[in-house]
């Protein structure tokens, strides 16, 4: 195992590594003078020049690079000019908004999705099915910022029994969540229907397998071979796609943060991009990249966690 | 009599109706014995053997009368059957590798039947699952309880699989191709374990295979199965010595014999086997048979009794020779 | 047979279902282009925010325009954002893709990692960091998303072809001397489009989301062309007063979107049931 762990560790920083890359050069193609757009199309070349030499703009990019990942490890990314504060703790805010969003979110399709999924490969070919990948096609196809609008619609201004946007921040812990349950609802229908599908398919494959007949020549009953043998042997393809869903998730955060006028990352980003505030954006990006990878990675322990021939191969 | 099975029949729903796979069969095992089922694939045994533990595929309709330690099994409630299942009545099957869960460590799974039949804690039943492991002759079975299916050989495995069925000392053991995915090597001393655990501890065998060998070596008693139906059935050298059934006889001269003249071609049995029959007037090898007669098409063939529980399914038993 | 096993066969309900929808979402679209009960911009302020009626079967928005004929013209920045991005993703995607898959090697593997990054990223960020950057419009938007379908189309692509040229007759066509191209066209092409239908027509569904919720966010379609992902942006800021209007175009994108999508399935198990990977 530890061989294993090792060895996708060393695969996690070289991704990292690459992704950082990548993210900083896609900034530098993209057109535009940071230092021009800060200053407005009325200042002056000097002015303008000054402000490039004095945000180290003018430095050759592998420098400047170099600059920016080691300023990342001591914390320190720059500056916004947008809000004139430091990128750090702007992102770490968003973050505490965006990261528990993201955590209900995840939980939530978590929940619903493998306990439909294995309801309908248990059912599979009856009503119970047709009835649960149905709703699984309906929620894959609405738009979940239009989900959040009717749950705002029904919940907040109907029933009033959440408030409809903002965020009273964390020091009342219980209005905080209050505040990202309809969200996270929102964000979470989707990936639970993915969930649902993909547990489903995976559950049947497992149901297939000869172990499934030893199990029950050993006088083990349905359900338990169901929840004991099928589904540990189903995780991982579920666990795998449930890390790659992440990333829609987080693109689907943007979008119903702005819905709910949640201060996180999502909205962070979206400000940011049309303020010309490159630093946080490529910062934000960054970010965003770095959790994916790291999910990912912990979604790869967990399956060889579970599946000892993962293990195995790392040998 | 430990198992008595009185007119079994199973039908599968299949696309243009129903198939009966299995057919009229009557067998009775005694507390002991060892019975070999035999026939090609598609006969039915593997069929027959999933119903006497009520594990026919969903769909398959079983009717009849299976009595088990004088018990009816046919339309017993599920919990009772589950209680009979890994205790009284255990099964081994065919492909170790895929009939043993690959994330389950070896000594959990043959704990598993302890845990749920004795009531044992899951320390109990493993270290009881060691001393299985080693009854079976497993080296180091310490090491192998700890081990996951994966790091053990074909013949490790399927020796685990016996542990596995054998924890609770069942009555009846069901052994379905238990060796047929090993190496030849490996099949004999699989073999020779089964009658060694069976002489110990008086558990019934019933052996199901194609290998005609096999079965000469290792059962007491043997039934011959063609699409569902018995052909044949007695005590082993009579029906292997003295076959009165066609079918039995063509097995017989399609296997290679080591004695015969080099180039000397194989014998086969003409045409394919038949699987299941939707509804079937006469003989189902009729049309195969060396000695088809026109009432083997039309009339089904009278069950021919020769002495100390010796039957042939033929209309022209009597007529049957030797093997050459 | 059980209610579910009509899923199942030859595509069945699947198929049926999204057909009928996509074929009313391209009716609607068709229409729209000769006629809708009232001009989709007209602006009628007296008769703002009125309730379901003879005159405006789905009511007025907030300006007095009448949302029914809205709808009918979103229908038409809906589909041909899906077909422009979808068709860029389908072309840059199965050129890529087939050099991929016949020049094997380093060029294989590079043109794949790079798909397998675009492709983990998601299409929505792409597409606002490219709409923000470059500015929004529908042409932008386009862009954006087409550009997210062109891994996705590559990987397929260069997979189901490896699957193909390893067979037989393609070996037997290299082996007589045809050219990459000719072997492509006549040999590849074929075998791969039933893969490529289906992905094609889900990406489709995916587009018109992308779509909806960058013009949402006002990076899409800009005013006066109408979108329902705009629509849904208006409808929230008279929530109080108007909640039905967020209804409207909501289920628009919705019973589109899963149109598309059961018609992805239904020609997935009909066209080629080898396809129906875990299903």
């Amino acid at each position: 195992m530890l061989l294993y762990v090792g060895q996708r560790i060393v695969l996690f920083l070289a991704t990292l590594m690459f992704a950082s890359l990548i993210v900083f050069s896609v900034m530098q193609i993209l057109p535009g003078d940071a230092a021009q757009t800060m200053l407005g199309p009325t200042a002056t070349p000097e002015a303008v020049a000054a402000l490039s030499h004095k945000l180290g703009l003018d430095l050759p990019a592998p420098i400047r690079y170099a600059r920016w990942i080691g300023g990342a490890l001591h914390g320190d990314l720059g500056m916004s000019y947008a809000y004139g504060s430091p990128i750090a703790p702007l992102i770490a805010s968003s973050l505490a908004v965006s990261a528990p969003l993201a955590l209900m979110a995840m939980a939530l399709a978590a929940v619903i999705g493998l306990a439909a999924g294995v309801y309908a490969a248990d059912r599979r070919g009856r009503a119970g099915d047709a009835i649960v990948m149905g709703f699984s096609q309906i929620g894959i196809a609405v738009p979940n910022f239009w989900l959040a609008i009717l749950l705002v619609l029904v919940f907040a201004v109907t029933l009033r029994l959440v408030p409809a946007g903002g965020f009273p921040g964390w020091q009342d812990p219980t209005r905080a969540l209050g505040a990202l349950i309809l969200p996270a609802i929102a964000l979470g229908v989707v990936q639970a229907a993915i969930v649902t599908r993909v547990t489903r398919s995976a559950v049947i494959e497992a149901l297939n397998e000869d172990f499934m007949r030893t199990a029950r020549a050993k006088g083990v009953s349905r359900r338990a071979s169901l929840w004991r043998h099928a589904l540990p042997n189903a995780l991982t393809p579920i666990l795998t796609i449930m890390g790659l869903q992440f990333a829609n998730l987080i693109a689907g955060a943007i979008v119903v943060e702005n819905v709910f006028v949640l201060p996180g990352l999502g909205r962070l980003m979206l400000q940011s991009i049309s303020n010309r505030d490159t630093l946080v954006v490529e910062n934000g990006v960054m970010l965003l990249a770095l959790i994916v990878i790291a999910l990912n990675f912990v979604v790869d322990i967990a399956c060889a966690a579970i599946d000892p021939r993962l293990r195995a191969s790392a040998a | 009599m430990l198992l008595e099975v009185a007119e079994l029949a199973i039908e599968l729903a299949a696309p243009g109706g129903v198939q009966r796979v299995v057919d009229r069969t009557s067998f009775s095992l005694a507390e002991g014995e060892s019975l070999g089922v035999v026939g090609e694939s598609g006969s039915g045994k593997t069929m027959t053997a999933l119903a006497l533990m009520a594990l026919t595929p969903e769909g398959a309709h079983v009717s009849g009368s299976i009595r088990f330690e004088g018990r009816e099994l046919i339309g017993l409630a599920e919990e009772e059957m589950l209680k009979l299942r890994g205790d009284r009545i255990a099964m081994i099957f065919q492909e170790p590798m895929t009939a043993l869960n690959p994330l389950r460590r070896i000594g959990a799974q043959v704990a598993e039947p302890l845990m749920l039949h004795r009531d044992l804690s899951k320390r109990e039943a493993e270290a009881h699952a060691v001393q299985l492991l080693a009854r079976v002759r497993l080296a180091e079975p310490e090491r192998a309880a700890r081990s996951y299916p994966f790091a053990l050989s074909g013949g490790e495995r399927q020796r685990a699989m016996i542990a596995m069925a054998i924890g609770c000392t069942p009555r009846l053991v069901i052994a379905d191709e238990p060796t047929t995915a090993l190496d030849v090597t490996v099949q004999a001393r699989i073999l020779a374990l089964i009658d060694g655990l069976r002489l110990e501890s008086k558990m019934a065998i019933l052996l199901v295979s194609h290998d005609l060998a096999v079965i000469a070596e290792h059962c007491d008693r043997v039934i011959v199965m063609y699409a569902g139906v018995i052909m044949e059935s007695g005590p082993v050298e009579t029906v292997l010595r003295e076959p009165r059934n066609p079918y039995t006889l063509a097995l017989l001269e399609a296997r290679p014999r080591p004695g015969a003249p080099r180039g000397a071609r194989l014998r086969t049995i003409p045409g394919a086997p038949l699987v299941a029959h939707e509804h079937h007037v006469g003989c189902l090898f009729a049309g195969r048979c060396a000695l088809t007669i026109d009432r083997c098409w039309t009339t089904p063939p009278p069950e021919v009794i020769f002495g100390a529980g010796h039957i042939s399914r033929c209309h022209r038993a009597g007529e049957v020779g030797f093997a050459p | 047979m059980t209610l579910a096993a009509r899923f199942r066969p030859r595509g069945g309900l699947s198929l049926w279902l999204g057909a009928v929808l996509v074929a009313v979402l391209i009716a609607a679209a068709t229409v729209s282009l000769i006629w809708t009960p009232y001009p989709p911009t007209a602006i009628d302020i007296p008769h703002k925010l009125a309730p379901p009626s003879a005159a405006h079967w789905f009511g007025t928005d907030n300006l007095g325009r009448d949302v029914a004929s809205q709808i009918l013209a979103g229908s038409r920045i809906s589909i041909l954002v899906g077909v422009i991005a979808v068709g860029i993703g389908l072309v840059l995607g199965i050129v890529l893709g087939l050099i991929a898959a016949f020049s094997k090697g380093l060029l294989e593997d590079g043109l794949m990692k790079l798909s397998d990054f675009v492709f983990a990223f998601p299409a929505l960020l792409l597409a606002i960091m490219l709409t923000s950057t470059f500015g929004p419009g529908v042409v932008n938007a386009i862009i954006a998303i087409g550009v997210y379908n062109v891994p996705i189309i590559a990987k397929l692509t260069r997979a189901t072809a490896n699957g193909v040229l390893s067979r037989e007759y393609a070996l037997a066509a290299r082996a007589a001397g045809r050219g990459p191209i000719a072997i492509a066209v006549d040999h590849v092409l074929p075998n791969i489009a039933p893969a490529l239908i289906v992905q094609a027509t889900i990406q489709f569904a995916i587009a018109i989301l992308a779509e909806a919720a960058l013009s949402y966010l006002g990076l899409g379609a800009q005013p006066p062309q109408t979108s329902w992902g705009k629509m849904l942006a208006d409808a929230q800021n008279v929530l109080y007063n108007a909640p039905r209007l967020a209804l409207y175009p909501g289920v628009a994108i919705a019973l589109s979107v899963l149109g598309l999508n059961l018609l992805g399935d239904g020609l997935r198990d009909a066209l080629d049931p080898k396809l129906k990977a875990r299903s």
